[in-house]
C-alpha cells in the first residue's frame, strides 16, 4: 500500500520535470535569439507575412469568384483562421520536432539521452522560436474577421465550439508533430513526410471539404483525423452538412480524437526512442 | 571551365546522396500538388479561361510549380545557408584566397543542385499529377527544349538573388531575416501561390516585371506554348537581363564587402 502513492509521485514529478525543462530550454533559446534583435523582428514579421501571403492568394481567388466550392469568403476565412491558429499553437510549442532526424543523423541526440531530463521535452524545446507567434497572430486575425462578418445564429453550444475547436485542433496537430518525429527515428532524413501532414494538412484544411475528392476527405477524417481540427466543428457552427453525411454530434468529438491521437503519438514516440541506435559519432 | 563542371557535378552528387530525403520530398510535392489542384479545379469550374488558361493548362501550372519549387529554389534553400555560415564564422576568408571565382564557384554548385532537383523531385510529381488530372503537356520536343532553357535561366536568376542574400551576412552577420523575406517574395512573386496573370491591376503589372517571375511564371508560359517565336525571344531576354543585372550587382556588392568589411575569425 505504501508503494502506490510513491509511484504516482514519481510519474507526476517526471511530467513536471519535463514541463520545467521545456521552460528552461525555451527561455535559453529566447535569450539567444534576442542577441540579434533586427533579425528577430524580421523573422517574426516574416512568419506573420508568410502565412498572410497564402490568405492573400485566397483573397485574389475571391476577386474572380463569389464562392469557392459553394463557400463564401467569410466561411472560408473561418476554416482558414481556425486551422491556422490551431496549427500555429502546435507549431509554437512543438515546431522544432522536425529537427529530430538531423539529430539522429549527426549523433547529437546522444547528448540529450544522457541528461536526466525527458528527451521529448528537450527535442521539443530545441531552438524554441517565439517568432512563431507571427503565425498565430495571422490565423487569429483571419478568424476574427470571419466571426465578425459571418451571420451566424449563435447558440451556447456554437459559442463553446470555437475555443474547443482551437484547443483540440492544436492538440491534434501537436500529436502529428510527435508522431512525425517518432517516424524519424526510423527514416532519419525524411522530415518532409512530416511536413506533408503538418503544413500540408494545414493548407488542406484552409479550403472547404466540398472541393476535394470524397476519398481524400475520407482519408483525413478516418485515417489521419485532421478533419476534426476544423472541418467538422466549423461546419457545425456554419450549419452546413459534412460531405460524408456524418451525424451532427461528431462535431463534438475533437477533444476525444485529440486524446486518442496523443495516446497513439506517445506510444509511437516510445517505440521510436527504444528502437534508436546511435550512429556512434 | 573544367573546374566549374566538376563543381557542378559535385553539387548534383551531393544532393543525390540523400535518397530518403528525395523520396520524402517527392511525397510532399505530390501532397501539395493534389491540394492546390483541387482548389484550382473549384476556381476554374466557375471561371473557365481565368487568367488566360483553360482548366488543363491551369492544372499543368500547379504541377509545374511543384516540379520547379526546389529546382528554382523559390523558397530559398541550397548554398546560401552554407555561405552565410562561412561568412559568420569567418571561414569565407579562406575561400577568398582560393584561385577561383567565388561567385562562379557557388553558381556551378547551385546549377548541379538544381539539375538534381529537376530530375529527382520534378519528374515523379509531374507524372503522378498527369495520372490523376488531365494535363496540357506539349508533344513537341522543341517546346520542351525551349522550356529547359527557360528553367536554366530561371535557376541563374534565383541563384543571383540568393547570392545577394548571402552577401548581406557580411553586414548583418545573421542572415535568417533576409533569407526569410526573400523566401516570401519568391513564393508570392514567382507565381507559386497563384499564376501572376490572375493578379489584378498594378500588383499584376509589378509582379510580372520583377525578377521572381523568371522562376515559375515565365518557364510555365513557355511550356504551355504561350511564348513562341518573338514571344520566346522576349521571355529569354527578360530572364537573361535579370540574370545578368543581378549577377553584376552581386559582383559589385562582393567587392565592396571584401574591401570594406573586416572578416571575423580566429
Amino acid at each position: 500500500m505504501a508503494d502506490a502513492p510513491e509511484v504516482v509521485f514519481v510519474e507526476r514529478s517526471r511530467l513536471v520535470e519535463g514541463v520545467r525543462a521545456y521552460g528552461l530550454i525555451a527561455a535559453m533559446w529566447l535569450r539567444s535569439t534576442m542577441a540579434y534583435r533586427a533579425s528577430f523582428a524580421m523573422t517574426a514579421f516574416g512568419n506573420f507575412a508568410a502565412t498572410a501571403f497564402d490568405f492573400v492568394a485566397i483573397l485574389l481567388m475571391f476577386s474572380h469568384v463569389d464562392a469557392l466550392g459553394g463557400y463564401t469568403l467569410p466561411e472560408v476565412a473561418l476554416l482558414y483562421g481556425a486551422a491556422g491558429t490551431a496549427f500555429g499553437l502546435a507549431d509554437l510549442v512543438l515546431g522544432s520536432m522536425d529537427r529530430l532526424g538531423r539529430r539522429v543523423r549527426d549523433g547529437t541526440l546522444d547528448t540529450l539521452l544522457v541528461r536526466p531530463v525527458p528527451v521529448l521535452a528537450q527535442v521539443a524545446a530545441d531552438r524554441f522560436a517565439l517568432r512563431r507567434l507571427g503565425r498565430i497572430t495571422q490565423g487569429g486575425l483571419v478568424l476574427g474577421y470571419a466571426l465578425v462578418t459571418l451571420d451566424i445564429a449563435w447558440t451556447p453550444l456554437k459559442v463553446v465550439m470555437i475555443p474547443l475547436m482551437l484547443l483540440s485542433g492544436a492538440a491534434i496537430f501537436a500529436a502529428v508533430f510527435v508522431a512525425g518525429a517518432a517516424f524519424q527515428f526510423f527514416a532519419q532524413d525524411a522530415s518532409e513526410v512530416q511536413n506533408s501532414f503538418t503544413y500540408g494538412g494545414n493548407t488542406l484544411l484552409q479550403y472547404p471539404p466540398s472541393i476535394f475528392a470524397k476519398d481524400l476527405v475520407r482519408g483525413v477524417t478516418f485515417v489521419v483525423p485532421l478533419a476534426f481540427v476544423n472541418w467538422l466543428p466549423a461546419l457545425y457552427v456554419l450549419g452546413r452538412d459534412y460531405p460524408l453525411g456524418l451525424p451532427d454530434w461528431v462535431a463534438f468529438l475533437p477533444p476525444v480524437v485529440a486524446g486518442l491521437c496523443w495516446l497513439l503519438a506517445g506510444l509511437a514516440w516510445r517505440v521510436g526512442l527504444r528502437a534508436y541506435r546511435s550512429t556512434g559519432s | 571551365m573544367r573546374l566549374y563542371t566538376v563543381v557542378a557535378a559535385g553539387g548534383f552528387r551531393r544532393y543525390a546522396t540523400y535518397r530518403m530525403a528525395t523520396a520524402a520530398g517527392v511525397f510532399t510535392n505530390t501532397v501539395f500538388g493534389f491540394i492546390m489542384a483541387y482548389a484550382y479545379v473549384a476556381l476554374w469550374d466557375q471561371r473557365p479561361q481565368l487568367g488566360g488558361y483553360d482548366m488543363s493548362q491551369a492544372l499543368t501550372y500547379v504541377w509545374l510549380g511543384q516540379a520547379l519549387l526546389m529546382t528554382c529554389a523559390m523558397m530559398g534553400g541550397g548554398f546560401e545557408d552554407e555561405l552565410i555560415e562561412r561568412i559568420r564564422t569567418g571561414d569565407v576568408a579562406v575561400d577568398l584566397y582560393r584561385p577561383v571565382d567565388l561567385q562562379l564557384w557557388w553558381m556551378a554548385g547551385d546549377l548541379g543542385r538544381a539539375a538534381f532537383h529537376l530530375l529527382g523531385r520534378g519528374i515523379v510529381p509531374m507524372l503522378l499529377g498527369s495520372l490523376a488530372f488531365d494535363l496540357a503537356l506539349p508533344a513537341s520536343p522543341g517546346i520542351w527544349l525551349a522550356f529547359l532553357v527557360s528553367v536554366t535561366l530561371g535557376v541563374v536568376v534565383s541563384f543571383a538573388i540568393r547570392y545577394l542574400v548571402a552577401l548581406s551576412a557580411f553586414w548583418l552577420l545573421d542572415g535568417a531575416g533576409v533569407s526569410q523575406m526573400t523566401a516570401l517574395a519568391g513564393m508570392f512573386f514567382s507565381g507559386m501561390l497563384l499564376p501572376l496573370t490572375l493578379f489584378p491591376g498594378v500588383l499584376g503589372d509589378v509582379a510580372r516585371v520583377l525578377p521572381w517571375s523568371s522562376l515559375l511564371q515565365v518557364p510555365a508560359d513557355v511550356l504551355l506554348g504561350k511564348r513562341t517565336g518573338w514571344g520566346l525571344v522576349e521571355a529569354y531576354a527578360f530572364q537573361g537581363g535579370w540574370a545578368l543585372t543581378l549577377l553584376l550587382v552581386g559582383r559589385l556588392v562582393q567587392s565592396v564587402a571584401t574591401r570594406r568589411v573586416v572578416v571575423q575569425g580566429g
